[in-house]
């Protein structure tokens, strides 16, 4: 027998066991199996994925469409991606060489950063963001610079903050607009500015997009749409969202043939192929879907219009954000710390929001409320909040 | 549509003060829009949208395809509206196709909506034929369905 006999924690590899544990996946133990919890925590949509989409699935089940697709994905949905493409941002891509259809952008994101990271190589990406990135960037033995985001921006990412953080390590600059968990969006002079930027320093540019078509004001400024940062783009786009089809896991990615070629090389020996239900499913929303995304569109609006109202109204200061499903308002009016006031609220008054600390550091003094959630708990819950705030206030 | 007819199409029973919040707006102009609404006619009362399966009643309801005869001056317009007044009729529109009024009728048992038909509908001047057809059961009415799918099993929390 030898000394150095191994249990099984011994064989986590070292760079995974110091990872640490998503902020939500704690704050989710806290809430899971409590009953008659109202649910602002949840990051995906309420409605049902619409019918004539489910529909649709059904028949590929009953036609047998369930064999692997392309590696690429299958050619008729990366054909229909590309005119979504052309007809949402002018932009050109070729379905043949430069689209590829992931298990949603998680995968995509993932693919990215192992096809374009060298170990050490730093990657800028901007806080409060998605729980995701800092993990899957150092998985890829990547470097996450986080950039802050403020409140007095509206969370807009600036140039001024990007500069503060740049070496000449850097090597991408990831983007989250419309942003979870802020609900902050870019403007057109943003997104310039930005490209400016990424082009002056060399850098390769990954934008999340996921959220677009849930965009309330001020037009949809996607990076897609500028064509000097064509050849540095990688651009992710997924159905969850908008389409609420988070079951289906289906994202995809934009970018030029070289990059698309690189990922689709891990894709293909990781994944082999995104659903193949879940294909002719996508098909289907991207081809018919317009009008079941405006319904919801419409419907979010005027929650996210309810729950700034209601949040201004009992004195949490909160900026109207323009897209995404969350709100993020300020506690620091009340003197508890994000997670005290979210464990509080959870534990007196049943409603469930996750403090903003768990999306970074900057995120410290706010509050991630999801309101994709029914009118009727949407109230009770600011109601709730509300002789919550009133309470504390005394 | 006007957004704030589309939310009272949803639930015509939510407050003034929360369709305020959701418009953007306050509850006086909200509570003035209704008003106008009301008088022009556009809003023509708010009903709860029941499941009378579910309900311990022996109402029956039956769908009736009339035929009429339209008449030189007005057309269908005048034997409509004289139909329309019974109480037992539900709902009624002129179709194009193979007849001409199509009525949602409601009675107490079937015998009393057979009645009605033969005593009150087919004698009418202008009525050249019916048929009756009596309706068994209620999957989805004013795009409510009666039996909801099972809702919010999303996880508590997640990012």
């Amino acid at each position: 027998m030898t000394t150095d006999s191994k249990s099984a924690p011994d064989f986590v590899a070292p760079h995974v066991r110091s990872l640490p544990k998503s902020g939500i996946r704690d704050f989710f133990d806290i809430v899971a199996g409590r009953k008659d919890v109202i649910s602002l925590g949840i990051g995906e949509p309420d409605f049902q994925t619409p019918w004539h989409i489910r529909e649709r699935a059904i028949e590929a089940i009953e036609r047998g469409a369930t064999r692997y697709t392309s590696n690429l994905g299958a050619p008729e949905l990366r054909q229909a991606l590309a005119a979504y493409m052309r007809q949402s941002f002018q932009s050109d891509y070729d379905w043949q060489h430069e689209i590829l259809v992931t298990v949603g952008v998680s995968e995509a994101f993932d693919l990215a950063m192992r096809a374009v990271l060298s170990p050490g190589d730093e990657v800028l990406y901007h806080e409060p963001c998605f729980v995701a990135y800092a993990p899957l960037i150092r998985m890829a033995h990547g470097v996450p610079v986080p950039v802050e985001t403020f409140r007095k921006d509206d969370f807009r990412l600036t140039v001024a903050e990007l500069e503060k953080k740049v070496t000449p390590r850097t090597r991408a600059l990831l983007l989250n607009f419309p942003n979870n968990p802020t609900g902050a969006t870019l403007d057109r002079a943003d997104t310039e500015a930005l490209a400016d930027f990424a082009i002056r320093h060399n850098l390769l540019v990954i934008s999340d997009e996921v959220y677009s078509e849930l965009t309330y004001e001020g037009g949809r400024h996607s990076m897609a749409a500028i064509p000097r940062l064509r050849d540095r783009l990688i651009f992710l786009n997924g159905f969850s969202k908008a389409w609420s089809m988070t079951g289906f896991r289906l994202g995809y990615a934009c970018a030029p043939a070289p990059l698309t070629d690189a990922m689709m090389k891990i894709h293909q020996f990781g994944m082999m192929c995104a659903s193949s239900i879940s294909q002719t499913a996508g098909l289907e929303a991207v081809r018919h879907g317009d009008a079941a995304i405006a319904e919801m569109r419409d419907s979010y609006h005027l929650r996210r219009n309810f729950v700034v109202a209601s949040l201004n109204e009992m004195g949490l200061d909160c900026f109207m954000p323009r897209g995404a499903f969350y709100v993020f308002p300020s506690i620091q009016s009340t003197g508890l710390s994000s997670k005290e006031f979210a464990l509080r609220l959870l534990n007196e008054y049943n409603v469930a929001c996750v403090p903003g600390g768990a999306f970074g550091a900057c995120g410290e003094g706010f509050l991630r409320c999801a309101y994709a959630t029914g009118m009727e708990p949407l109230k009770e819950a600011m109601d709730r909040m509300k002789t919550f705030v009133r309470a504390l206030a005394h | 549509m006007d957004a704030l007819l589309d939310l009272l199409k949803k639930n015509a029973r939510e407050s003034d003060a929360t369709l305020a919040k959701l418009l953007g707006t306050t509850e006086q102009e909200v509570r003035a829009r209704i008003a106008a609404y009301e008088q022009e006619g556009v809003i023509r009362g708010f009903q709860a949208l029941l499941n009378t399966d579910r309900l311990d009643t022996n109402d029956v309801r039956a769908v009736i395809e009339l035929r009429i005869r339209p008449e030189r001056e007005g057309g269908f317009d005048r034997v409509a509206a004289r139909i329309g007044k019974f109480p037992q009729v539900e709902s009624m529109y002129l179709m194009s196709g193979a007849y001409d009024l199509l009525l949602f009728v409601k009675g107490a048992s079937l015998q009393e909506v057979a009645n009605f038909v033969s005593a009150r509908l087919a004698p009418l001047d202008g009525v050249l034929s019916t048929a009756t057809h009596f309706m068994l059961k209620t999957y989805k009415d004013q795009g409510v369905l009666m039996e909801s799918e099972p809702h919010d099993d999303r996880l508590q929390v997640c990012p």
